[in-house]
């Protein structure tokens, strides 16, 4: 395997970094909501969580696509990363969503349609994993996983668009949200500070995971190429 | 005026899964990692192995 890369060692840095201050700004900087109170410090985690989560499942889309096309396994790789890091991170914005609705909607979950298009999204990408361990064929499984993410790649702006469609009590930050939403609320410049830099902070996270997926990939790649060598 | 609830166990919730779960992420890439180059050492060696004892029949 080839040695680490600079610029990879200086992104884990800065990606330490960037967390820290994210999480500064999250939990200090930002004022307390009036209403919610400590509680409302979640958002800014969950919405960087959950965009780059959604994010990656385009990109996986697009990667699939660039796959079919030209065949090249880097694609597979560059797609299972998308997946993976974004399967991660979207069951966090998942679960921390849950923790904010407890006290602002009284319940840790409801089927709206916010809510059951993010867990379908979840689950489709959980699939995706299990599809691809039940294809031994490394060609096949590359070719099914490209077809799978460019499918499931649909998911993803349907979540986002979801709560600016349909009648929703989950809340919209940017752009007009449904009467029916509970727990919303305007930011102050200061929020908007620590929400801009957590959506900058988890998108730096996100390329350097990526990046470490896509060599770990390599690996499996290289692992599995010598294994027939060795059995032949 | 109504007083601010008390909801910072849920935020100190929240924030302990969101470090813990990237935490496992991470901790299981470099696993996974350190365990392929392991693998990929042996097997090197053992097609080495057999490359050199074809030669000698």
């Amino acid at each position: 395997m080839q040695p680490k890369p600079f610029i990879l060692k200086v992104l884990d840095i800065v990606s330490i970094i960037v967390l820290a201050v994210a999480a500064y700004l999250a939990l200090v900087f930002a004022p307390t909501e009036a209403v919610m109170g400590q509680v409302q410090r979640v958002f800014y985690f969950h919405i960087g969580t959950a965009w780059v989560g959604l994010l990656g499942f385009v990109i996986a889309a697009v990667a699939g696509v660039t796959y079919l096309i030209t065949k090249n396994a880097r694609w597979d790789r560059f797609e299972v990363a998308a997946v993976e890091v974004s399967t991660v991170f979207f069951f966090i914005t998942i679960v921390l969503g849950s923790i904010w609705a407890r006290p602002a909607w009284n319940t840790w979950w409801t089927w709206d349609p916010r809510l059951t298009t993010a867990a379908i999204t979840e689950l489709i990408y959980i699939a995706y994993f299990m599809l691809r361990q039940g294809i031994e064929d490394p060609e096949k499984r590359a070719r099914f996983g490209a077809v799978y993410t460019l499918l499931g790649g649909i998911s993803a702006p349907i979540t986002f668009m979801v709560i600016r469609l349909f009648r929703t009590i989950h809340p919209v930050v940017i752009g007009s949200q449904s009467a029916a939403a509970q727990g919303g609320f305007s930011m102050t410049s200061d929020m908007k500070v620590a929400f801009f830099f957590s959506l900058f902070a988890f998108t730096v996270i996100f390329i350097d995971l990526m990046w470490h997926r896509i060599r770990l990939g390599s690996l499996e790649d290289k692992v599995e190429q010598l294994k027939l060598k060795v059995s032949m | 005026m109504e007083a601010i609830p008390d909801t910072s166990g849920y935020m100190i919730a929240g924030y302990v899964f969101a470090f813990v779960v990237m935490g496992i992420y991470v901790f299981s890439l470099y696993l996974r990692n350190s365990n392929l180059k392991r693998d990929a050492e042996t097997l090197d060696s053992l097609q080495a192995e057999q490359s050199s004892s074809s030669k000698k029949k």
